[in-house]
């Protein structure tokens, strides 16, 4: 598979999970567990360009495929727009659901390009956060859209 | 430009933006074990047999421990720690790590696999077999209480302490024996699962020749860690270096001192090698500890005019199994604030503490208060229905200082509040949601006989941070101190690097720290780097809980920077040879008053200071000073609430549509994260409200212990959120800062279940149990209906 741009292979065991295979195979950190249902979305990554939750997944399924992770979306010239938002908004705290809301937000402009607050509060109901009540990552969201990213 | 009061942008987010930030999960250390917790499965039993042969034989397994194992090791020091001994009497069975002969809750560790990957230590921890004797389990508090069976054997019964807080006991019975108007209620705070979005975790790495090791915790309380490292697992406290990483939120789940951690550090330092686990999110519904778990009787004694004149409370509170490090003191955090911001003659509380054998609860976001001022709040609009006025005039008729300003003043609960302004912030608060506008529509809607009710909640809350005087918490019987610790000092080349005892998780220290120092040293934000979280690096500290780290810690990082400013101008005099008491200090420079022109910036003096070329007599080198700062007071934030909720009644669906905050927490360092700050603490109330609570079957069994069962709110479910602030600075530190991390869940599951009460209100509905599930209120409605013939 491809993995932020660099072709990455390695021998795991069949039932290693696509998030486990980030973290403890490639030591791309950023992508991060919060739950074993999959239910909170911290672990989101792009697949082929759509937000999927990596411990859903298992690593095998998707050889071949192109995956993005956080650390694969700022650039030399700075944060990600979506990036850029959330910090101008204030649309995080501890820090440990943003890579996933990050991922699944950035996802979800790909897909609707200029949400409204309804939609990027349904958009985001994969990923929970328990420190900013939602309220600056909605924002940031739609400062994101607003901004054409 | 001032830095304080500035919205600044958070320094802390790239790294965390990015993923380059390190939580303990993401740290990976050679030779690392993988430790498998064998978890009870049952609430109370006798563990008859432990089959760990199957475990043993599997590839990559290192070890198999039991806890009789581990006892006959020799590993335990001392018990894990109950720090608020609340009485000399308390019960406070021993709590070890691994249990030995008998489980006490559901999730309690009986055994623990060594092996070499995460996979493969989950597998073992499964292959091990535990035969269980059970006993009868004590499932919930009426259980507790009936004592039809106990939660331990080792003891006669679930009574664990009764605390009393009765400052005038014949003023409180002629208060209700003179009242005009009385008002009992009775409400339950369910058990509430913290769920930090990061789960705990943590990797121990020793150093086997030279007798050191190191804890990385997902902690928020790194320094009180250590130094319980130290008495239970009997390592001196010398050799023990903890580290908290990037910590994925706490909420106080993480401020414990828990069994998997002493595993950790016993097992590594025994064995030489890096031993670490990392906690899942199911089993954390019984490994970390729980909030709430009350059951609170409030009465009121009023006026004809309804004025108060008592207060009368009592309290049974949920311990669960075992004391864990403040357990028995959560209920009494919250006792002082049972009159809330009312001026209140006479009061009274009383608490006991009952065992069960259900996962210890201990401090979650607000711990006591939010407990407490859903008490109040909520028997407040039971009183104001009693009177006949609106819930905003029941308020007005009985805040403290009459609405008006006050400073200083003491209480019928004997704590003095530093300062209050009640009636603008409640004022602004019902002009920023428009209250009138909101009334006019659920009038319509009344009359119209609409199906979805509008119903509207007030909650006008204070809270006790500040987290404390450390005579107060002796007073208390409290174990530690409340002070906080600072280090303040300039470099060689004038960047400025601050040491902080407290531990952030996400509140933004480093951009706040930085705020302060900036303003203090007139030097640049940008130049002030903020250290912590690594008892290597700041030694002394007491962390962060209660909404303490700027009321206590940010006030001691401003007072060191007076103090390094103190000894900079007397080196400054001398380089300048001028007079000290000549010198001013205005915009990071020291100047003769007058001639500004000639200056020396304080940059050029911390040179000075290292170099120590020349150097009044006297002087030593370096421009550091410390300060440990010791509050003269608790700090009391306080704030107007009003929830918006939209109750179907013919679903009995509730839909939070709007919600108003004013919250007054002193002086604000950093608008943009008390703003943050008060959003997250909303929404984990209303979550309270609405959603969230343990279910326990008759056993002891949790019924929900995953986050698709147990109802985390998503952004799909909660509003925006309108804020505003009042500023009354407190009189308890020079700053006037207060504190703000619990404020908001402190405030909002009252104005919520308020809300709710009021859309019920012509159905005759008083109260619902929280959370106020589609279920319980169309219940409730049902109920309403066939009794009274309904309501519109
Ligand atoms: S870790 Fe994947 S959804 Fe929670
Ligand atoms: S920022 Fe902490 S969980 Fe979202």
């Amino acid at each position: 598979m491809t993995v932020n741009g660099q072709p990455r292979a390695a021998e795991v065991e069949p039932r290693t999970l696509l998030v486990h295979y980030l973290r403890d195979s490639l030591g791309l950190t950023g992508t991060n567990i919060g739950c074993d249902t999959s239910s909170c979305g911290a672990c989101t990554v792009h697949v082929d360009g759509e937000a999927v939750k990596s411990c859903t997944v298992l690593a095998a399924q998707v050889a071949g495929a192109e995956v993005t992770t956080i650390e694969g979306l700022a650039t030399a010239d700075g944060l990600h727009p979506m990036q850029q938002a959330f910090m101008d908004c204030h649309g995080l705290q501890c820090g440990f659901c943003t890579p996933g809301m990050v991922m699944a937000a950035t996802s979800l402009l790909r897909e609707h390009p200029n949400p409204t607050e309804d939609e990027v509060r349904l958009g985001l109901e994969g990923n929970l956060c328990r420190c900013t009540g939602y309220h600056n990552i909605v924002k940031a969201v739609l400062a994101c859209a607003g901004g054409g990213a | 430009m001032s830095a304080i009061g500035t919205p600044m942008k958070r320094r802390e987010d790239p790294r965390l933006l990015t993923g380059e930030a390190k939580y303990v999960d993401d740290i990976q250390v050679p030779g690392q074990l993988w430790m498998g917790m064998v978890r009870a499965t049952v609430a109370h039993a006798t563990i008859a047999a432990i089959d760990t042969s199957a475990a043993e034989a599997m590839d990559g397994v290192f070890a198999v421990y039991t806890g009789a194992d581990l006892q006959e090791m020799g590993l335990w020091g001392a018990p894990l720690p109950c720090a608020w001994v609340v009485t000399p009497d308390m019960a406070n069975p021993a709590h070890y790590p691994t249990a030995v002969d008998e489980v006490h809750h559901l999730g309690e560790i009986v055994a623990v696999v060594l092996a070499d990957s995460r996979y493969r230590a989950a597998d073992a921890a499964e292959a091990v077999v535990v035969d269980y004797a059970e006993l009868a389990a004590v499932p919930n508090l009426d259980a507790a209480m009936a004592g039809a069976a106990v939660a331990h054997s080792s003891l006669s019964t679930n009574h664990a302490y009764h605390w009393p807080l009765v400052p005038d006991p014949d003023a409180l019975e002629a208060a209700f024996a003179n009242a005009a108007h009385t008002v009992t209620a009775e409400f339950v705070q369910q058990r509430l699962i913290p769920a930090a979005m990061e789960p705990r975790g943590v990797l121990a790495v020793p150093s086997p020749y030279g007798g050191d090791i190191t804890l990385y915790s997902s902690t928020q309380v790194p320094h009180i860690l250590k130094v319980m490292v130290a008495a239970t697992t009997g390592i001196s406290e010398a050799k023990i270096r903890v580290v908290a990483p990037s910590v994925g939120g706490g909420f106080g789940a993480k401020l414990n001192i828990n069994p998997d951690e002493m595993l950790a550090v016993a097992l590594a330092h025994r064995l030489g090698r890096p031993v670490r686990w990392t906690e899942s999110r199911t089993e954390a519904a019984g490994s970390t500890h729980q909030g709430r778990g009350q059951h609170q009787r409030i009465e009121l004694a009023a006026d004809a005019g309804g004025k108060l004149l008592g207060c009368r409370v009592h309290i049974d509170a949920d311990m669960g199994a075992y004391m864990m490090l403040i357990t028995p003191g959560v209920p009494l955090l919250g006792s002082f604030l049972y009159t809330g911001v009312y001026d209140v003659p006479a009061f009274g509380f009383t608490c006991d503490g009952w065992f069960t054998n259900l996962t210890p609860t201990d401090a979650y976001r607000g711990a006591g208060r939010p407990e407490a001022s859903y008490a109040i709040e909520r028997a407040m609009d039971l009183l104001a229905a009693e009177v006949g006025v609106g819930p905003d005039e029941i308020r007005r008729r009985n805040f403290l200082g009459g609405g008006d300003r006050f400073e200083n003043l003491t209480v019928a609960s004997t704590l003095v509040f530093d300062s209050g302004h009640y009636g603008p912030n409640l004022d602004r608060a019902l002009e920023l949601a428009d209250y009138d506008g909101l009334r006019a529509e659920q009038q319509r809607r009344r009359a119209a006989g609409e199906p979805v009710q509008l119903g509207i909640g007030l909650c006008t809350y204070v809270e006790i941070c500040g987290l404390a005087p450390s005579r107060a918490l002796g007073g208390l019987n409290y174990g530690a101190g409340g002070w906080e610790h600072a280090v303040v000092r300039m470099l060689p080349t004038g960047k400025v690097e601050v040491v902080s005892g407290s531990t952030p998780h996400g509140q933004g220290h480093e951009t706040t720290w930085s705020q302060i120092v900036a303003d203090k040293l007139g030097i640049d934000p940008a130049d002030v780097t903020v250290l912590h979280s690594d008892t290597a690096i700041s030694p002394l500290g007491l962390d962060t809980y209660g909404s303490r780290s700027l009321a206590v810690g940010g006030v001691a990082i401003s007072m060191a920077c007076d103090k390094v400013v103190d000894k900079a101008k007397v080196i400054a005099a001398h380089l300048m040879e001028a007079n000290v008491d000549d010198l001013v200090f205005e915009n990071g420079a020291f100047s003769v008053a007058g001639t500004p022109a000639a200056s020396t910036p304080i940059q050029a003096v911390a040179f000075a200071a290292f170099t120590a070329h020349n150097l009044p007599d006297g002087v030593e080198p370096n421009l550091q000073e410390q300060v440990t700062f010791d509050p003269p007071n608790f700090a009391f934030p306080f704030g107007t609430h009003v929830a918006v909720v939209e109750v179907d009644t013919e679903t009995g669906g509730v839909r939070l549509v709007g919600y108003t905050a004013v919250d007054d927490c002193g002086t604000q360092i950093n608008p943009l994260i008390v703003e943050g700050q008060v959003h997250g603490g909303i929404v984990q109330g209303v979550a309270q409200a609405l959603w969230e609570g343990v279910h326990y079957d008759e056993d002891g069994i949790i019924k929900n212990p995953s986050l698709m069962d147990y109802l985390v709110p998503s952004a799909a479910e909660v509003p925006s959120i309108r804020t505003d602030s009042t500023v009354t600075p407190s009189t308890s530190n020079p700053l006037g800062v207060k504190g703000v991390g619990e404020a908001g869940t402190i405030g909002s599951a009252a104005a919520v279940m308020n809300a709710i009460c009021d859309a019920l209100s012509p159905f005759g509905i008083a109260d619902l149990p929280m959370p106020a599930s589609p279920q319980t209120v169309w219940r409730a409605v049902e109920s309403a209906r066939a009794t009274t013939g309904g309501a519109s």
